[in-house]
């Protein structure tokens, strides 16, 4: 089974390289964008048929190493034929 | 006489650890040794170093992969059964990220990675990282990182401030502790914490590289004749370390 992990940065924790980023949008002339936040993907295949069971690994390694609790939040999305379901 | 057996923690992508294998072995005359990071166990030290450096590349995040290096299991045992252990700037990120020290450390509020001399002002000279430091004394240390940013919850900060958690917080030359001081952006200006207990410190700035006294500053050295002096807890080194500075 294929799983997208996104983690991003929680709201509370101000975002630099979002700002930087927006900065630069900005002098693009797009006024009208904001609150620019950069996150990461990260792709597994989980070797499994079971849906719960791929999401149950993903979930807990997105835990304990894909995303820091204290500055990060993280969804888990399953992927099947590029479709993403949660 | 007994010596500290202290270890320096190598991960593939320090490099502190020489520096700090230095000042422990010749500049303090202890007992100095590498503990590489696959082994199972830290061995028979008195403190472990974890240095500074980019392990694993700072993938994903500074410190989050060192983190469940074979030897962070046998470190967080040795810390929690009260062993003495100091994280150095990566060596911090790896301390917070392994859940021995509360809050994480961000990127610097200017993006930039900052490579310098700062100021920080010892704010409790009663732990066993500055116990050879007077109330108050300024140090004159480098920091070099991108992410030394120290962000906390209120409430953790709140818990550091009331347990004199907060061991180094960046000032001025004189002791002023001002947003101008600040180099990355460290809630409270934060440069250096110990845990509950006073046995796990993290900082940002590296010690280990001003203790030579022939680099001509060697402020650092107090937070290593501190540990050992708590190691070897005897009046008879205490004379010794002091003769020697």
């Amino acid at each position: 089974m294929h799983v997208q992990v996104t983690v991003t940065l929680r709201t509370s924790i101000l975002d630099p390289q979002g700002k930087a980023v927006e900065h630069g949008i900005h002098s693009m002339g797009f006024a009208s964008v904001g609150n620019v936040r950069i996150g990461k993907i990260v792709d597994l295949d989980v070797d499994t048929t079971d849906d719960k069971e791929a999401l149950r690994v993903a979930e807990e390694i997105a835990k304990k190493l894909l995303a820091n609790p204290v500055m990060e939040d993280f969804t888990v999305t399953l992927v099947r034929n590029g479709e993403h379901r949660k | 006489m007994r010596k500290a057996k202290i270890g320096v923690v190598v991960f593939p992508g320090s490099n502190c650890d020489h520096d700090s294998h230095f000042v422990v072995g010749e500049i303090l005359g202890q007992d100095a040794r590498f503990i590489w990071h696959k082994e199972g166990s830290v061995g028979d030290v008195d403190a472990v170093i974890l240095p500074g450096g980019f392990s694993y590349g700072d993938y994903l995040r500074c410190g989050a992969i060192a983190r469940f290096s074979p030897v962070m299991k046998d470190v967080v045992r040795f810390a929690n059964a009260g062993g003495i252990v100091i994280g150095i700037c990566n060596g911090f990120q790896i301390l917070t990220e392994a859940g021995l020290l509360p809050g994480v450390l961000l990127r610097n509020e200017s993006l930039r990675f900052i490579c310098r001399d700062v100021f920080v002002r010892v704010e409790n000279e009663q732990t066993r990282f500055t116990n050879a430091c007077r109330p108050g004394d300024v140090l004159r240390i480098p920091i070099a990182h991108g992410e030394g940013n120290y962000f906390a919850d209120d409430e953790t900060l709140k818990g550091l401030e009331d347990h004199r958690q907060i061991v180094f917080r960046y000032s001025n030359a004189t002791g002023d502790v001002t947003p101008e001081a600040n180099p990355n952006g460290s809630l409270r200006n934060i440069a250096g914490i110990v845990n509950r207990s006073g046995n796990v410190l993290g900082m940002m700035p590296h010690p280990e590289r001003a203790a030579d006294p022939v680099l001509r500053r060697d402020d650092g050295r107090l937070v290593f004749e501190s540990m050992v002096r708590s190691i070897l807890r005897t009046e008879q080194v205490f004379e010794i370390v002091n003769q020697r500075s």
